[in-house]
């Protein structure tokens, strides 16, 4: 067949950059309405290091998105602007809890704590040139694949690293921090990133054992005690983290995360029973065995009980959340600052009160945009670690936003968690940036045209399509 | 495995939805309920947060909100708070507000509906949002009058506007300092609290509104008001005034306070009678009309009413059910029959405006933030209690008692008074209530501009003299202040 048989309209795949770009806009655009409003409320004109604040954001959403263009340009162009509304709102909000707090500190003539603000401000810088590094180096996702054990191996030593005596600390309870010199970080942060690659890496390679063989146990089916091992390992760990860190949120979290990753990779619903139980039965074991879990869950039944004591911070929550109403009292016109930890654990019963129920809506609905491009990712990727590890990488999210709101809205016991993005916090701020570049860097596979299907029209051969 | 993430998706889905589900139930069916527990100090700190409007005579502010460096940004203060409390209460931390801070709570916050275009355009800019303003119908001069006159007294005052209804002076004595109680210094506000409640006199208590006391002989202007009402009396009607009277079905026999028979042959004319304060004799009447007769006319001069000025007053009561003993005690006042200074300056009040009650209120004008009228009270008439040819019959007998009766004392040169003296006996052993009320100026054709009630508790005598001697020249006192400017 000639070359100039037929002729066949030139094809290209759309890469949507300039969605990104205009949605990059619109998320400046709202945050800094938000921000500029804090100001007027508060202060009653915009304070002159308002501005420098917003032109940072702007150059780092451009650099963000210049990276997409450059280094991923297919990948999904919701994302990016999706999860940057949620970055600049938290650093509104964390910039209102700032003034707040210089407030109280003239009313009773103290010198103003240092603003959180720009520490967020510089994590999130950070945050984002960790996002363009992780789109830069990591050119190829299936990689990453090679690095199951390291990236098991160094998830474990970060999750245990706050146990090490001389650098763990203890902050409110948990054993969650490392403090080098004036540093601190939060090390189970980057661990999740870590666990879920070796989860993915894992069952990729063991998922058709563990689905195939089975053996039947009171009419269900059962996978081989042998096949058993991992679950049950994971299950030790997360005790492990509770027993030892006693921090339920990561606990819940990492043992979430791998039931359904593992449902996900064998589409064998009896992992979610057996998940179930030994959810069940750790919980229980945990509140008979642990006093501070006993307490939690008390204070989560009533926690207008000791009001002034241990149910205070969730008491201020629901308030906060209470007055809030429908509507909010409006950016820098509520109290947030009565809510104890408003900038971190606490920031969503912030934003309750002062956005309202239609302000929680939205982030929630932002956080479900969020980790529904994740979920399309994972579905749209051809390869199975791709897909799983963009699953599990939404499904951080989405159990991390379900933990750290149901706790403090009282839908289930409050647990220590930073709300992705919001929450003042670096580690946890960069490892949800890196999370969003695996997932950009997946999404880009997985919507890159096989081959170059206008070098294929032109070619000489006639070629068939798998 | 798109099955399974699809699934998974589903799941991850209904996650959310609890959490959306049950941030509605706080944010919007369980949030009324939740903010307003005491624990949540969001409210107050939002109330104090805004600038409240100011209490208003005329254009002078008796309560204003200065600001403040601490957490609680605006103070309320008040010009001259004893001689304004029982109409402006206070507005403290810790106990709430009473008086017009409270009734008009919604007002002087800022809350009300009528400030929503304001509140509409303090939206974006925030905290400007400032209360509105309420403007009192009280007359300084007759409200100082009042409290001077109470002075180391117990016991209350009531003037009012008998055309209107209008209230121009509201006086409960002994009084207290209400920026004592609305300081921004919780600790002092609980002992200056509980001071005043351990305090035997009951500074706390709104005595104009609140109390209600046996009114004694001022009630007979009521049961003179039936007998003219009835058809059957006129001020020359001859009426039984014999020293003292036999109850019937009982041992029981009431005296006048003279001891004397009220006229010779034991009669006098109902003119006389109501000068003289003669008690058989209106205990006669009383019982020759019936004790529906007197209720329904007690009744109509807003006994068993409750009025909101918007401040609540208590109501005052002619029991139901008398029989002929009682019925004769309380054609004088006494038995159940109790009735607060609000009401008896309403029965002055309505034989002074032809006969018609007016709804008494104490709030002449609501203000927006910028302090432009958005509403001017409206005079209403709550009843039309008397003929107008009565109305002024009755007048003219009030005249004679202050004239050539037991209310000597209330008599002012060149300005023609009514009134009516009362002692009302309590408890055996305790001093009588001394009581006058009163209307002027009396004339042919015009309309009286001022009726007044004075009550002193416990502080008379033991003769009818008393409510002429300490009450009588309290009310002339205010009548002046008015009406001589």
């Amino acid at each position: 067949m000639s070359s100039s048989a037929i002729p066949v309209p030139r094809y290209r795949q759309p890469t949507r950059r300039t969605t990104e770009l205009g949605l990059c806009v619109l998320a400046l655009l709202i945050g800094s309405a938000g921000y500029i409003q804090v100001d007027l409320a508060v202060l009653g004109s915009i304070a002159s290091d308002t501005m420098p604040v917003l032109c940072a954001l702007a150059a780092l959403l451009l650099l963000a998105h210049s990276a997409t263009r450059w280094l991923a340009p297919y990948s999904d162009p919701i994302l990016v602007p999706t999860v940057a509304v949620l970055n600049i709102m938290g650093l509104t909000m964390i910039h209102r809890l700032d003034l707040a707090e210089a407030q109280r500190a003239a009313r009773n003539g103290d010198i103003a704590p240092s603003p959180d603000v720009y520490t967020q401000l510089t994590w999130t810088a950070l945050g984002i040139v960790l996002f363009c590094a992780v789109l830069f180096v990591i050119r190829d996702h299936r990689g990453l694949q090679r690095y199951t054990y390291t990236a098991m191996f160094a998830g474990l030593v970060l999750l245990l690293l706050p146990l090490v005596p001389g650098i763990g600390a203890t902050i409110n309870g948990a054993t969650l921090w490392v403090r080098l010199g004036p540093l601190s970080f939060q090390p189970g942060e980057l661990a999740k990133i870590l666990l879920t690659i070796f989860f993915a890496g894992y069952l990729t390679v063991t998922r058709d054992s563990l689905a195939l063989v089975r053996t039947k146990v009171l009419g269900i089916e059962f996978p081989r005690g042998r096949d058993l091992g991992p679950l049950v390992v994971a299950w030790f760990i997360s005790l492990g983290v509770l027993v030892f860190e006693r921090d339920l949120g990561t606990s819940l979290l990492f043992f979430g995360l791998f039931v359904s990753l593992l449902y996900v990779a064998t589409q064998r619903r009896s992992w979610l029973v057996i998940g179930t139980v030994l959810f069940l039965s750790g919980a229980a074991l945990s509140y008979l065995a642990f006093g501070h879990v006993r307490l939690r869950v008390n204070i989560w039944l009533d926690p207008f009980a000791d009001e002034s004591d241990t149910g205070y911070q969730i008491a201020q929550s629901i308030y906060g959340f209470a007055s809030g109403g429908m509507f909010g009292s409006g950016l820098g016109q509520g109290y947030p600052q009565l809510v104890p930890y408003a900038k971190s654990d606490f920031i969503m019963a912030a934003m309750g009160e002062e956005l309202g129920l239609v302000g929680v809506m939205a982030l929630l609905l932002l956080y479900g945009v969020v980790v529904e491009r994740g979920l399309r990712t994972a579905v749209a990727c051809r390869d199975v670690f791709g897909s799983l590890l963009a699953a599990g990488l939404s499904i951080v999210i989405a159990l991390q936003v379900f933990i750290v709101v149901g706790g403090v809205s009282r839908l289930i016991p409050l647990t220590g968690l930073t709300t992705p993005f919001l929450s003042q916090g670096g580690s946890s701020l960069i490892a949800n940036w890196i999370a969003i570049g695996l997932i950009m860097r997946v999404s880009d596979t997985a919507r890159r045209p096989d081959i170059d299907v206008v070098a294929l029209q032109e070619a000489p051969t006639q070629v068939v399509r798998r | 495995m798109t099955r399974s993430l699809r699934r998974l998706a589903v799941v991850l889905a209904l996650l959310m939805t609890a959490l959306l589900v049950n941030v509605t139930y706080l944010q919007f069916f369980a949030s009324a309920d939740l903010r307003n527990r005491p624990a949540n100090s969001r409210v107050l700190l939002d109330e104090y947060s805004r600038e409240r409007g100011p209490i208003l005579l005329g254009s002078t502010a008796i309560a204003a909100s200065i600001r403040t460096a601490d957490q609680l940004r605006y103070l309320r203060q008040y010009a001259n708070g004893p001689l304004y409390e029982s109409a402006t209460g206070y507005y403290s931390v810790v106990y709430g507000a009473t008086g017009i801070e409270r009734a008009e709570n919604s007002v002087l916050a800022g809350s009300d509906d009528r400030f929503f275009v304001d509140r509409l355009q303090h939206l974006f800019a925030g905290r400007g949002v400032k209360g509105g303003a309420v403007r009192l119908t009280l007359d300084p001069a007759a409200q100082k009058a009042a409290f001077d006159g109470l002075a180391g007294r117990t016991g209350a005052v009531v003037a009012i506007d008998p055309r209107t209804g209008a209230i121009l002076a509201l006086v409960s004595s002994p009084s207290f300092d209400p920026n004592a109680l609305s300081s921004h210094n919780p600790a002092k506000i609980r002992d200056t609290y509980a001071a005043l409640l351990k305090d035997p006199a009951e500074p706390m208590l709104n005595r104009p509104l609140a109390m209600t006391l046996p009114p004694g002989s001022t009630f007979k202007l009521v049961t003179a008001a039936a007998a003219l009402e009835s058809g059957n009396y006129t001020p020359t009607t001859m009426v039984p005034g014999p020293a003292s009277l036999k109850l019937p079905n009982t041992t029981k026999v009431l005296h006048n306070w003279s001891g004397t028979a009220c006229g010779p042959k034991n009669t006098t004319t109902l003119e006389n009678a109501l000068a003289i304060s003669c008690n058989t004799a209106f205990a006669s009447i009383g019982l020759a009309l019936g004790d529906q007769a007197l209720r329904s006319q007690a009744e109509k001069f807003g006994f068993g009413t409750s009025f909101d000025i918007p401040l609540h007053a208590a109501t005052s009561r002619f029991p139901a059910q008398l029989d002929e003993p009682q019925t004769a005690m309380a054609a004088i006042g006494q038995y159940d029959v109790t009735a607060t200074a609000l009401q008896m300056a309403m029965v002055a009040a309505a034989i002074g405006n032809n006969g018609q009650v007016m709804n008494p209120y104490l709030v002449a004008q609501v203000l927006s933030p910028e302090l432009q009228t958005l509403e001017t009270a409206a005079p209403s008439a709550f009843s039309q209690a008397m003929s107008p040819a009565n109305a002024s019959t009755l007048m003219a007998m009030m005249v004679t008692v202050v004239e050539r009766g037991t209310g000597s004392n209330a008599r002012i040169p060149g300005i023609t008074v009514g009134g009516k003296t009362g002692t009302a006996q309590t408890a055996p052993g305790r001093p009588p209530h001394a009581w006058f009320v009163a209307v002027a100026p009396a004339g042919i054709g015009g309309l009286a501009q001022i009726a007044v009630a004075v009550v002193l508790e416990n502080g008379g005598g033991a003769a009818e003299v008393s409510g002429n001697k300490l009450a009588a020249p309290i009310a002339r006192a205010v009548i002046e202040a008015v009406l001589r400017r």
